[in-house]
């Protein structure tokens, strides 16, 4: 396997996602990173330290916003020039744009939502689990290259040290893919205490019924010492701040303790929590699919049972 | 302003879903509806064709009985839909899929292309870029609002590092989230119109691709083996009587999470 491995950048840092992607990819052979956009030589050097001996810089303006079609045009030149025969990617809502669009321009077959790969022989064989996670599928390509995108959070990045060989490239750009441009940005700022240190997650989504709700489970994580997180639907609604969404455009968690509260438990969801110690989940819907993956399911109205389980707690503890 | 609407007929949301051993393909012999997420796209159409005048067509690839789902889409206000059902299309993954609905789309010449979130059995929410880039024509995905600026559509994505707005000028494609709106229920008129409304059926060759442009022979991903999911051990389940928090809070005390 000659693989490329994309690597997401943001404000000067390479995403660790990627690196995670990096370090599998290297372990199994050829592996080079690719860095797009201003900026991106010195950042591909930091490559090297994940195992790959080669990195790939294309510093061109036409990639400064984190916009897909220009990628798409920057990854199809350097496929063409390197002849590599796989092209990975871990997930995000960047890199999955990249991904398919490089699909359909190369005709390759494209893999998504791996959990994880492996070499058969020269064979590449991707784990993936479908319809919810109820199945576990083995997936394979045929032609070159091979295109894959890999769950969030799938792989840690893995250290060793050392820097990449860095190779400056040039690619030219379709008319079509300069046609978007990003024209505004906004962040929120974070309050309260981070999701991401948290030791107890309560988290809400929209089975809370009203914005207010979530009252009803900053006093739990209150008393249990622990932080308040939401799902993307409730952020999106305006509901709760984003820095507190979980899930796969939001921060990954892995709390000892995790209360879901209201929540289906989207898929994209749960790649964001599926690494908690223990998972509980309240919801009024027994066939929700959270109660396929979680460690206590609760069938009933969170509007009753989070204050009497405050309480409890709050008794629990004095 | 003319607004093609790309849509996916799926297994209910009841149905257990489960992939066929023999063909390794999804068992869609269930019942089956409309995508749910799709219904947002539908939603976004008809306001933006109720604010600004035009045509709203569904586009779909899917079997004979997809058309039943495409009804439901037109109850709510669509104009007309066009369904590619093909036996040869079976099998079909993001390249065929995304050649037959550019295929499809470069007929109807829209404005505005738009998507749903994602496929509720696929999960692949990749299918917009393809089309787009086949269509060479711009493209923005997770949009949770969506205005238009003269000659131009202004789209907010969300990303993992807080909002991004983008400008795509018209001809273009757009996959909004499923934040963006809530879709309307169909009324008891637009059930009764929709059974008159025009639905085309139409073949590959009627849309000019080759049998192999489709289908399995034309799928660069295969199915290699299936097994059962990594389990998380041992589930308790619990119907809240009244003394579920009384539950809950011995467990917690029980694995010292506290």
């Amino acid at each position: 396997m000659k693989a490329l491995v994309f690597l997401e950048h943001h404000e000067g840092q390479l995403e660790k996602g990627g690196l995670g992607v990096l370090s599998k990819a290297a372990s199994l052979g050829d592996a080079a990173g690719v860095v797009l956009g201003p900026g991106a030589a010195e950042l591909a050097a930091r490559a090297g330290a994940y195992g790959a001996p080669k990195a790939y810089a294309c510093d061109d303006e036409a990639l400064a916003a984190a916009l897909p079609q220009p990628r798409v045009d920057a990854l199809e030149a350097l496929v063409e020039m390197t002849r590599a025969d796989a092209v990975l990617f871990a997930a995000s809502v960047l890199a999955s744009d990249v991904a398919a669009g490089l699909a359909a321009r190369l005709e390759a077959g494209l893999n998504w939502d791996l959990t994880d790969f492996e070499l058969r022989g020269d064979e590449l064989v991707g784990k993936r689990q479908a319809l919810g996670d109820t199945v576990l599928v083995d997936v394979g390509w045929t032609g070159s290259p091979r295109l894959g995108l890999v769950r969030a959070g799938a792989f840690d990045p893995v250290e060793s040290g050392g820097s990449a060989e860095v190779e400056a490239f040039e690619s030219p750009f379709s008319g079509f893919s300069s046609l978007s441009a990003l024209i505004g940005q906004s962040v929120e700022a974070t309050s309260g205490p981070s999701i991401e240190d948290a030791d107890i997650i309560v988290a809400g989504g929209r089975g809370l019924g009203s914005p207010e709700a979530f009252s009803l489970l900053e006093e739990l994580a209150a008393a249990l010492g622990g932080a308040v997180a939401a799902t993307r639907a409730v952020v999106d609604a305006g509901w709760y701040p984003y820095s507190t969404q979980v899930g796969q455009t939001g921060k990954t968690v892995s709390p000892k303790l995790y209360i879901a509260c209201g929540i289906s438990g989207a898929i994209q969801h749960k790649v964001g929590m599926q690494g908690a110690g223990t998972i509980i989940a309240i919801n009024k819907d027994p066939n929700a699919p959270i109660f396929d993956f979680c460690d206590v399911g609760v069938v009933g109205d969170l509007h009753q049972i989070v204050p009497k389980l405050t309480e409890l707690v709050r008794a629990a503890r004095s | 302003m003319k607004i093609a609407v790309c849509v996916k007929h799926v297994p209910d949301a009841t149905v257990h879903k489960r992939i066929d051993p023999t063909t390794k393909r999804l068992d869609r012999s269930g019942e089956s509806a409309l995508n749910p997420t799709d219904l947002n796209a539908v939603e976004e159409a008809l306001r933006v064709k109720e604010a600004q005048g035009g045509e709203v067509v569904l586009v779909s690839l899917g079997p004979a009985k997809a058309a039943d789902s495409l009804r439901k889409a037109l109850a709510m206000g669509a104009d007309r839909a066009v369904l590619v059902s093909d036996e040869g299309a079976a099998g079909s993954d993001l390249l065929g899929t995304s050649r037959v609905l550019a295929a499809v789309l470069e007929r109807e010449a829209a404005d505005l292309v738009l998507f749903g979130q994602a496929s509720s059995d696929g999960d692949g929410a990749v299918l917009w870029a393809a089309v787009a880039d086949r269509l060479r024509q711009p493209v923005i995905s997770q949009v949770a609002a969506l205005t238009f600026e003269g000659d131009e559509v202004h789209g907010k994505r969300q990303t993992e590092h807080g909002y991004d707005t983008i400008s795509v000028p018209l001809p273009g494609v757009v996959a909004v989230s499923d934040a963006i709106n809530e879709p309307r229920y169909p009324s008891l008129k637009g059930i009764m119109s929709a059974k008159t409304k025009p639905q085309e059926t139409l073949s590959l060759a009627e849309i000019g691709l080759a049998p192999e442009a489709a289908g399995d022979a034309s799928a660069r991903t295969t199915v290699l083996d299936l097994g059962p999911p990594p389990s998380r051990g041992d589930q308790i389940k619990i119907e809240d009587d009244g003394t579920a928090a009384q539950k809950i809070v011995d467990l917690i005390l029980e694995k010292r999470l506290l």
